[in-house]
Order: structure tokens, then sequence, then C-alpha cells
């Protein structure tokens, strides 16, 4: 009883925390903002990696794909694409409030749709791959779209897309795209929290730990496969798309395909944080997150050194990450009763 | 698409392009085939996916220029990276590899891509990020009203490429060391059965492996450029050689690493060279596709 | 090399000490640059660094900046933008929202300059950038974006301007004249592209080759097989230095006979001294040259200014000090000017006397047009002739006659 109450207690006070730490740290808007995202990307990759056992170092195509998706439908509204990405042209292009929210609402939801039907179509293709080649083949993927885009000259190419600015001051735009990216991420948490407990997670855990097994057991695995992934674009196809308003300016290959940077940070957090749990690419995308952010305040020039030397020691020291660690020293915590003879045996 | 009928239009207007196009391929593929040959061995031996391959490439380029900056001939860059490489192989052996060997696939493909990001900006921090080549001040030679250029420099390197195959190739055939390798390879725990020291072996083909690169390296620096981030595109190649030749089938990556490196300079003549990068990731793609459908056939899956 | 750079940072450093020992009364006015160190722009990043951090350390060596009497030195906060926008775009932004910055230096390459400038536009923090040339960066309306380098499509477009010259003294049509262009796909080098495909339009030149270049480039061979076949007449390439390095040795090695052949960022790549005669008669486009006439109290003469800063930085001592640096110390100059003349610290005095600017320096005039980019100073197109570069174009500034056909 009283776990389920310090339950409700914990999940109170991180929403209401939520709420006021944008107003509480104002400095710091658009890092707090970029924390969601991490924490979005890190959830949605468990949903396959964590609990489907599919590693894709490609979940990093949906987030550049939903910056492009967003961006197309709120210019293409407005606007010729092709006439406002032209590199010569010196034209000035305005977009009214109702043209810039509205593009953003339509952009985004078109961005998370668009994401799921191509997880679909890539998923058919790439399922049948298992353990390192799936790894390899979503990578090659994700590096294959940035490089074609880049020669997408109707979409800018390789000079990118520059959206309009959040047309009310400031400090609202800051709190408007954190609010966004929270949203979001709430929205990714609690759809994982549910769908975790259904049977649904229990055929997906099943793919995880025998495919063949479960298969044999009248799973239709390919077509778990695919739901799961589409969900898991679908949300950071939406990140995507509110990262492209965010940033005003993104490119193919440095923001939007950004393999070896967020396509790989997400795996790290999730490593970090504990792979296959609920909280686990939480509390791993806060932490890596504030080492980043120090790193990079600290160690000019040394920062990826020391970024590099973090993937190498979680991955070969450390992964079952925190979440995997604290179930091994505080079972309890987890509701598992442990006898203490047996435990002291097992020691 | 007018430029791209255009340049297949030159292909058949020109026929002595074909020649010129196969011939860079082939010199390019030879370099990728080295970096391959590596990756198969350490795949195949101890079954590691190793991300950082295109980075020992760079550092072993690196190791060479930096001795011709020291008044050192070029050529002796090669066995120097060699050697250079084979001690820093052995470094990250023990610290990293020795480490993820037993665990799952994607556990090393990761722990390799961090290291990769550290060695390349490591190479950063000491050399700076400037492009930097060796010149060697060899001849050209030209064929056919000079439209056919072979750089002395180029072959040499490919020389050295093919000398330094044979010789593994060689040495895994018929040195105790290489005899042991292969058994390990084959199984590792029977071999540990028969009194090899399997932990040695993993070692040496490690260190190996690095070596190999490194040379490869040195003689990319003579014959091209290279720059502290390219490793990601030496990576690449590595994987989809080795993907599309498959594991324990060396004169096959060597096949497959000419055949690649040609097909990707008919790409890039087609489609121009913007798209040489994605050239080569929708080859790694395809290669993938079709061992899929060959494994579908047999009612199997590609682990 | 790298023993002596440390040597020179331990230099520097305790020339500092000792200076501000001297000059302890001066106060410090903070400046916030987010800068390539790492990634695929770290190159002229670190020219461009190089060149601020000079330009400070002459300023306080020269009795600081006086606003209303008191002295004042310049300080800078940077950070490392990894030559990626998104990460450009999250530092300035923590430069000015935690740092409380409240004025900029540029960061290197348009891109990054893209990124950037909606953000310090947001916050209306001025910011004087030297290394954003591309022109998409003034037609969006900027009130607080000051560039003091020429626009990008200037700078191959007088290589098109002389190619049909060249054409008109052989006795034929400047329309007759085929051009090859191959630049990388990034915004800087787009707009060159832009503006050569303009300029040849204007003359009716026919574009036979038009390639882009991968950013990690290391061999463009496809390209020259076909400069080859189709036998160009200018040939343009632009791909910050890798491009340029590239380009020099796959020419000299593919023995690629172009009449005239064009590449930005030679000196920062350091062809001559890399690659000898086979940068010989290669055209190459530049904000800056040493031995043009320019002068301003504080740096002297170009070319003194040149010596001053291969003292400071005596890793450049074989090398062209790249007009990426000198630029670089231009936009420290113009802030050192604009407070003084403001005579406040107000930014938004500052701003007004940052815009009101026109200024000769050692780099050129400085004179801001209402969208931010610099009117009062030309590009200059310098010919590679037996290792020395010389200058050839516009003719009011050039010294020595075009080598022509090359070769």
């Amino acid at each position: 009883m009283t776990v389920a109450r310090n339950k409700t207690i914990l999940y109170a006070l991180i929403l209401a925390f939520t709420f006021i730490s944008p107003f509480l740290f104002p400095d710091f808007g658009t890092q707090l903002a970029t924390l969601w995202l991490m924490i979005i990307v890190a959830l949605t990759w468990d949903m396959t990696g964590g609990q489907m056992g599919y590693n894709s170092l490609g979940n990093i195509f949906f987030y550049g794909t939903g910056m492009y998706v967003a961006a197309l439908i709120a210019i293409g509204m407005v606007y010729d694409v092709g006439d406002y990405t032209n590199a010569a042209g010196g034209g000035i292009y305005e977009f009214t409030d109702l043209q810039y929210f509205g593009g953003l609402a339509l952009g985004v939801l078109g961005a998370g749709l668009f994401c799921s039907i191509t997880a679909v179509v890539i998923g058919y293709l790439t399922f049948g791959l298992r353990g390192p080649y799936f790894a390899i083949g979503t990578l090659g993927v994700a590096i294959a779209a940035g490089e074609l885009v880049s020669n997408w000259d109707w979409a800018g190419g390789g000079q990118g897309i520059a959206l309009p600015v959040y047309p009310g001051d400031l400090d609202t735009g800051k709190i408007f795209f954190y609010f966004l990216f929270a949203a979001v991420g709430v929205g990714t948490f609690l759809f994982a929290k549910w769908l975790y407990g259904t049977r649904f997670g229990a055929a997906i855990n099943a793919i995880r730990d025998d495919e063949e097994k479960a298969d044999a057991m009248g799973i239709h695995t390919l077509r778990y496969k695919l739901y799961t992934w589409a969900m898991a674009a679908f949300f950071v196809g939406m990140a995507g798309g509110i990262s492209a308003f965010q940033l005003i300016h993104f490119e193919p290959l440095e923001s939007a395909y950004q393999t070896i940077n967020l396509g790989i940070f997400m795996v790290v957090c999730v490593l970090l944080g504990g792979k296959g749990t609920l909280w686990g690419p939480v509390i791993g995308a806060i932490l890596f997150h504030v080492f980043k952010e120090v790193t990079w305040n600290y160690l000019l020039g040394w920062q990826w050194v020391a970024l590099g030397a973090l993937i190498v020691v979680t991955v070969v020291y450390f992964q079952d990450g925190v979440m995997g660690w604290l179930l091994h020293k505080r079972p309890e915590w987890f509701g598992i009763k442990v006898e203490k003879k047996v435990a002291e045996q097992a020691e | 698409m007018d430029q791209i009928l255009g340049n297949i239009g030159l292909l058949f207007e020109f026929p002595v392009v074909n020649l010129k196009i196969i011939l860079d391929g082939i010199m390019v593929g030879a370099l990728f085939a080295l970096a391959a040959y590596g990756l198969a061995l350490v795949w195949g031996v101890m079954n590691v996916k190793n991300l950082a391959q295109g980075d020992f490439v760079i550092a072993g380029g690196y190791v060479s220029w930096y001795l011709v900056q020291n008044g050192f001939p070029a050529l002796l860059g090669v066995p120097v990276a060699f050697v250079v490489m084979w001690g820093i192989g052995w470094v990250v052996y023990k610290l990293v590899i020795s480490r993820v060997i037993e665990r799952d696939l994607f556990t090393s493909l990761l722990a390799t891509f961090g290291l990769a990001i550290m060695m390349a900006q490591i190479l950063n921090l000491l050399f700076g990020s400037d492009t930097q080549s060796v010149d060697l001040d060899y001849d050209v030679l030209y064929f056919f009203d000079g439209f056919i250029d072979v750089p002395i420099a180029k072959l040499i390197g490919v020389l050295m490429a093919s000398a330094l195959a044979a010789g593994v190739i060689i040495f895994m055939k018929s040195s105790r060391m290489g005899q042991a390798i292969r058994a390990t390879a084959q199984d590792a725990r029977a071999a540990r059965v028969m009194g090899i020291d399997t932990e040695k072996v993993y070692a040496f083909t490690f260190s190996l492996n690095s070596a190999i690169c490194g040379a490869a390296g040195a003689i990319i620096v003579m014959v091209w450029v290279i720059q502290p981030f390219y490793g990601i595109a030496y990576s690449i190649r590595a994987f989809v050689i080795v993907t599309a030749a498959g594991l324990g089938n060396l004169p096959g990556v060597i096949a497959a690493g000419l055949g690649i490196g040609a097909l990707e300079q008919y790409g890039a003549h087609i489609f121009g060279i913007g798209y040489q990068q994605a050239i080569a990731v929708l080859l790694l793609l395809l290669v993938l596709l079709i061992r899929l459908i060959q494994q579908r056939r047999n009612r199997q899956v590609l682990k | 090399m790298k023993k002596l750079s440390m040597l020179s940072i331990l230099m520097a450093a305790f020339s500092l000490t000792f200076s501000q020992a001297s000059l302890a009364a001066c106060g410090e006015i903070v400046l916030g640059s987010a800068i390539s160190l790492t990634g695929k722009y770290a190159t002229n990043g670190i020219h461009a660094k190089n060149g601020y951090e000079y330009a400070i350390q002459k300023i306080k060596e020269n009795g600081g900046v006086k606003i209303d009497g008191k002295c004042y030195n310049f300080k800078v906060i940077y950070y490392d933008d990894e030559s990626k926008g998104d990460r450009g775009a999250t530092l300035a932004e923590r430069l000015i929202s935690q740092d409380k910055v409240q004025y900029m230096l540029g960061p290197y390459s348009s891109g990054m300059t893209k990124a950037i400038a909606p953000v310090t536009e947001k916050y209306k923090i001025p910011m004087v950038e030297a290394e954003g040339a591309s022109r998409s960066l003034f037609n969006k309306g900027y009130k607080y974006l000051f560039a003091v380098l020429s626009t990008s499509e200037q700078y191959l477009a007088s290589a098109v301007t002389l190619a049909a010259e060249m054409a008109e003294k052989q006795g034929k049509k400047p329309s007759s004249v085929k051009v090859a262009i191959a630049v990388e796909n990034d915004p800087f080098s787009l707009d060159i592209r832009a503006g050569v495909s303009e300029d040849a339009a204007k003359y009716g030149m026919n574009i036979v080759i038009d390639e882009k270049l991968p950013r990690d480039l290391s061999d463009m061979s496809a390209i020259l097989t076909k400069v080859k076949l189709l036998k160009p007449d200018l040939l343009i390439v632009s791909g910050h230095s890798k491009g340029a390095a590239t380009a020099v040795r796959q020419i000299e090695e593919q023995n690629i006979q172009v009449p005239m052949i064009a590449l930005t960022h030679c000196e920062a790549a350091d062809v001559t001294g890399k690659f000898g005669d086979a940068a010989n008669d290669i055209l190459c486009s530049t904000q800056w040259a040493e031995t043009l006439a320019y002068k301003d109290p504080l740096f002297g003469s170009a070319s003194e200014y040149e010596m001053g800063f291969k003292n400071a930085y005596p890793e450049y001592k074989d090398k062209k000090v790249p007009y990426q640096t000198a630029q670089a110390s231009a936009a420290v100059y113009v802030f050192k000017d604009a407070f003084e003349r403001a005579g406040s610290m107000d930014k938004e005095k500052v701003r007004a006397a940052i815009s009101a600017t026109d200024l000769m320096t050692f780099y050129g005039g400085i004179k801001f047009s209402d969208a931010g980019n610099n009117i009062a100073k030309p590009m200059v197109l310098r010919q590679i002739q037996n290792g020395e570069y010389n200058v050839v174009a516009p003719s009011a500034f050039a010294s020595h006659k075009l080598n022509w056909p090359r070769k």
C-alpha cells in the first residue's frame, strides 16, 4: 500500500518539477528542453533495443526525417518550397502567427505519422537482420538518408532549411518549446509505461528472450516488431519536428541525420541508465546530459575524448546501467524479496 | 537527370574512360580491401566487429606523416606504421577488446564506436585538423595520350598493399601462429582444449589487424589525403566488403574490395562525386538485403 | 611543431601575466564566441581564434579600449561548436543567457553563422563576425549582425570576368567559354557556385560540369576525369582547406590542362608549402593580402600585421597568414572602435556605433550596409606565380600580370 502511495507522490513531485523547472531556471530553458529530447529518444530506443532486443543504430533517421517533414509541411502550406530554399534567392518570407502555429502543429503531427509509416516500410526490409547486422543495417539507412537529402536541392540540399523565428517574445518562445518537448516526453513515458504492462509488452519481451520460440508459440513476430518500431518512430519523429522549429536553422548531415551524435547518444543513455527498464532511459538521459554539458563547458577540445571514454567504460564495465546496479544492490526496491540466507549463499 | 545521361554518354563516347575508372577503382579498392581484410580476421577469429577500423587506418597515416615531417623517407612510413600500430592495437586489446569478446556483438560494436570517437579526437588534438598528405617525388606514367595517368607512387602503394596481403595469407597458412589463429576461429573451446593459448591468439590477431590498418593508412597518406575525421569512411567500406565477401574468405575479401572500389568510381562518375558516400552505404544495404533473401530461402535469418 | 606551439602558449601566458601586472587598472569587456575547434571546420576555426586573440593582445599592449577615460581589455569566452550548427546555436544561447555575454564574435563559416545569427538576433546581442560570407545571411533583415568580410558570391566572380577578358583577347566570344564547377555541399561553397553561375550566365557561358563535393572528400579524380574529357576553359573548385589541398594534388597528378583554375582557401590549406610547383598559376580568391596598401594605427600596414602575427604565433612562420586570421583581428578592431566612439557600455549605443562604422584598417575599409555586410572592401584574386601569391585582379590592385594559359 505504502509503496503505491509513495509512487503516486513521487510521480506528482516529478510532474510538478517538470512544470516549474523552466521558471526556476530560466537561463537553462534550452538545455532543459534538450534534456526532454534526450529522454524521448532514449525511451523510444529502449522500446526496440531494451524491450524487444533489436539494437538499432538508425533511430536518428526518424529524428532527421521528422525535422524535414515538419519543416516542409510548414513551409509548403504557405510558399513554394523550391523558391524558399533556393540558395541564390534573396526573397524575404514572412509567416503570420496563424501560419506559424498551424504549420508547427500540422508539421509535428505529420512528422510523427510519416515516420511511423517509414518505420513499417524500413522495418519490413530490415527486421530479418539480427543482432549486429540489424545495427549496421539501420545505421546504413540513417547515413544513406542524410547523404541523399544533402543532395536534394529542392529541400535545401547541403544548405539546410531556415525556418521562421518564433513570433512572440523570447522567453515565452523558450518556455513554449520546453513544454512542447515536455508534453511529448511525458506522453512517451506514460505510453511506454502502459505498453509494457499489456500483453503486447509481454510479446515483445518474448521476442527479445527467444524469437524462435516466440514464433513457435504463435506470436506473429514480424507484425509485433513493425508495430513497436512504428510507435517508437512516431514519438521520435514528433521530437524531430519540434527540434526543427526550435533550432530555426538546420542542415542534413550535422543537425538532422546526426548519426554519430544524437544517434549514438540515445544508445549510451539507455545503457547508462539500464536497458529494458522503464526508468533506466530517463535516468541515463539525465546523467548523460549533465555529463555532456559539464565536459563541454570545462574540457574545451577534450570533450569528445571524455565522451568516447564514457561510452567505452559504460559499455565495457557498466553495461547493466544504474537500474541494473540498483536491482542487484537493492532488490527490495523493485518488490523482489530475497531471503537473507539465499542471498548470503549467493554471495 | 540530363547530367546523369550525359555522364553515361561519356562512358560510350570515350571508351578509354572505363579503363581509367576501373584502374582508379582498383587502386582505391586495394586499400579498402586491406582494411577489410583486418576486419574479417578480427570478426572471424574473435567475433568482434571493430567500428574503429577506419580510425586505425588514419592513425597509421599520421604515424607515417609524422615521420616524413621529421625528415625520414616516406617509404619507411609503411613498416614503421605497421610496428607502431601493432603496439597501439595491443594496448587497445588489453584495455578494451579483451573485455568484450565474450559479450554479445552489440557490445563490441558500441565499445569500438566509443573508441573511434576517442581516436579521431586524439588525432585531432595531436596533429591538428588540417588535411595532410605526403608527397612522393616520383613521376607519373601516362598512357593513351596522357589520358590515363598512373602515378608511380600509387603503383608502389598498390604493390605494397598486395605484398602485405600476400604476406599475411602465407603467414596464416604456414606459420604455427597462423594455424593457431585458424584453429581458434573454427572453435575456440576446442582450440583451448588442444593447448592453444587463445588469449594470446586474440591479442596477436587484434594487434595484427591494427598493424595492417596502420600500413594501409601509411600508403593512403602517400596517395590521397588524410584528416582526423576520415576514419568512418574507411570503416563503412570495410563493413561493406566483409559483409559482401563473408567471413573466413580472405581472397573473397580482396576481390570484393576491388569490385567495390570500381563500383564506387562508376557511381561517382555517373551520379556525381557528392553521392560517393551514399553509394557506399547503399551498396552495404544492398548486400545485406541480398544475403537476407538468400537466407530466407533456407528459412534462416542473418545473424 | 607541437613543442613550438606549447612554448608559444607558455610565452603568451608569461607576457599576459606581465602585462596584466602593469595594466592592472584596466577593466574587462567580455565577448563570447562559439568557434570550431573540432570537426570539419576546425582548421579555419583555429585560424580565426588566433586572429581574435592576436588582436586582443595587441589592443592590450596599446593601452586597451578607452571608454569615457577609463581603459578596458577584451576577454573572450570560447566554446567549441564542433562545426555543428545545432551545437553552435545552443552554445550561443548559453553564452548569452548563462555567461551573460553582451557582445559576440562570429563563428567560422557561413553555415555556423547562419545557425547562430537567429539566436543573437533574438537576444539583440551585437555580433561582429568575420567568417560568414554567404549572401543568405544578409537578406534576413538582421539588425545585430555585422560582417567585416565581402560576401561570398564575389569570391570567384572576378575569375569569370578574367576568363571572359582572356577569351576576347583570343578573338573569341565570352559566350564560348566553358566553365566547370566543383564546390562543397555547404552554404558557403554553394553561394560561391551561385555567384559564379550568375556571372557566367551574364556572359552566356556554358557550364559543362556542375558537381558537389562530399564533406569527407579525399579523392576527386572522378571530376577531374570529366574535366579532361570536356575541356573547360575555367575550372572552379571550392571546398574549404581540404578541397584546395585535394584539388591541387590531383590536378598535378592527372596532368589536368585547363587554361584557368580558380580556388578558394589556398593560403589556409598552404598549397604552396605542401605541393610546391604543382600550385603554380592557380588563381586564389582572397579577402585580404599582406601586399595590399591598407594600414591603420593599431596594427600598422597589412605587411606589418603579417610580421607581428608571425612573431606572436611562430607556427605560421613558413606559411602565409591566412585571410581568415586577418579578418578575425579586424572584427575585434571594429568592436574597439565602436566602443570608443559610443563612449559607453550600453548595448544599443554600441550597436548604433558599430552600424555607423567607417574605418580604414590594415584589412581594408570597413563600412556596413543596412543589411550588415561590409561594402567598403573588394575581393582580390591572387595568382600563385613561382610559389609567390601575386595580386592579378581586380586591375586597380593588380601588382602582377596574369599568366595565361596555365602551363
